[in-house]
């Protein structure tokens, strides 16, 4: 008998058969996991497998490769949170569908805390979406794909105000000047954590992250961004316009 | 498409001297909800023992439910009339309109007997994962039957795809000129225990918390 337990946010719930869901969570050691719950499709448990919500996890199969069977307990349910934010709610199906382009029980710990912390800070009234352009950018680097803003790629000084559409390196101001146009604009807040994002580089963000994930993760498993991205987008950019 | 029902295995019920054509009936009956191959099977033979009183009775209500039986082209529900006796009783408030998600939701609205005004069933829910967008629910024509209406109540499940479609229906609605858009509120249900509520039943009760 193979067994462990974890931590894990719901990515999602399918029924099976009438009785029973097959549930699939990000988890802190094990990475993407699914298991089935039985009876966990009733009325009582129905609530606990919205995506986001947080659970404790018992899993177990006869053999390793088998699909297993979760014990589960509630933690945290972020998604009771943003039932009234239309934004947040669908930034939070958005990351959890994002999240389901990792791999299958390869532990991902960076991705799994990011997102505990996104699903804990969504609807809040901190700039959580930019912590969703964050969340995007630590997916790409977890599959690969990830951006060079260390330095400039043209060996330019360190007031980096670009990104590369064809290597994800940063460019700095004065060597990108001439190709602004066709180099993407890099967000200061993607370079320091202590700069507070403004709506418009938030919005650069998700421009930027929007590129690489169409370009590279998306197409590498030859599938389009996922029309919830731009949902939440179009929910974000109404809410900013209306708040400001 | 006919049904056609697969080959059977070996040491499955159709390899024993079972008739096929019950084979047939209870794999039928297997598919239904609540009803496994033993209970259906059970519901085969107690049929079978019941012929006059339960089958032939069962035979033709089938039958007529499947010849009269249809959905409104008004409001989506299921009625022998379209559009449906909800959409057409006099005695009913029509300018409100309460969305409900299948016909589930409509019949326990009626059973509680407090909504008296006309629904609309949207046949689902929007769901980014199964890849359900506004064009597979009964969206459109709720959209062209409110012009007249005073209030939409929107009576969808508090949980994420359910609240989901109440914005975005929220969003068309307000577009379409609805002066009142409402939904059900959330919270602690009558006779509920805090002591044993999920936290996040219990956050959004606090959230959305009356003065007394």
């Amino acid at each position: 008998m193979h067994d462990w337990q974890d931590t894990g946010i719901v990515l999602s719930a399918r029924l099976f058969g009438e009785t029973d869901v097959i549930l699939e969570c990000l988890t802190t050691d094990h990475g993407r996991a699914a298991g089935l719950v039985k009876g966990g499709a009733s009325r009582k448990r129905r609530a606990d497998f919205e995506v986001g919500n947080h659970l404790s996890l018992h899993w177990r199969a006869r053999l390793q490769d088998q699909l297993g069977s979760f014990a589960v307990e509630s933690l945290h349910t972020p998604s009771a949170h943003v039932l009234d934010d239309r934004a947040a709610l669908l930034a939070l199906q958005y990351v959890c569908t994002l999240s389901r382009v990792l791999p299958e029980r390869e532990p991902k710990a960076n991705v799994y805390e990011a997102l505990a912390v996104l699903t804990r800070s969504l609807g809040g009234e901190g700039a959580w979406p930019a912590l969703v352009v964050r969340y995007e950018l630590g997916v790409l680097a977890s599959m690969g794909y990830g951006l060079d803003l260390s330095e400039c790629a043209g060996g330019g000084d360190d007031d980096l105000a670009y990104v590369s559409p064809r290597t994800g390196r940063a460019v700095s101001r004065d060597q990108g000047r001439p190709y602004h146009d066709k180099l993407l604009p890099l967000p200061p807040f993607l370079l320091a954590s202590q700069i507070a994002p403004t709506p418009e580089d938030i919005e650069a963000g998700f421009q930027l992250s929007g590129f690489f994930l169409g370009r590279r993760l998306y197409a590498s498993v030859h599938q389009p961004i996922p029309d919830i991205r731009h949902s939440f987008l179009q929910a974000w950019q109404e809410k900013t316009a209306a708040s400001s | 498409m006919s049904y056609r029902p697969p080959s059977a295995a070996p040491g499955s019920s159709s390899a024993t001297s079972q008739p096929q054509a019950m084979t047939d009936l209870v794999r039928l009956l297997s598919r239904l909800p609540g009803l496994g191959p033993r209970s259906a099977r059970r519901a085969v033979l107690h049929l079978l023992k019941n012929q006059d009183s339960l089958m032939h009775p069962l035979m033709t209500a089938l039958d007529q439910v499947a010849a009269t039986v249809s959905k409104c082209e008004r409001c989506g529900a299921l009625d022998e009339t379209s559009p449906c006796q909800i959409c057409t009783a006099p005695n009913r408030d029509h300018s409100r309109i309460c969305v409900v998600r299948d016909m589930g939701d409509l019949w326990a609205l009626e059973r509680a007997g407090a909504h008296k005004g006309g629904y609309h069933v949207l046949g689902g829910l929007l769901s980014a994962l199964d890849g359900i967008g506004p064009d597979k629910l009964f969206i459109e024509p709720l959209l062209q039957r409110v012009s007249d209406v005073e209030e939409v109540i929107l009576a969808l499940p508090a949980s994420v795809e359910g609240q989901t479609t109440a914005h975005y229906l929220g969003d068309r609605l307000r577009a379409a000129g609805v002066a009142t858009i409402t939904r059900l509120a959330y919270g602690a249900p009558v006779g509920g225990d805090l002591e044993f509520l999920d936290d996040g039943t219990l956050a959004i009760a606090l959230k959305s918390r009356q003065a007394v």
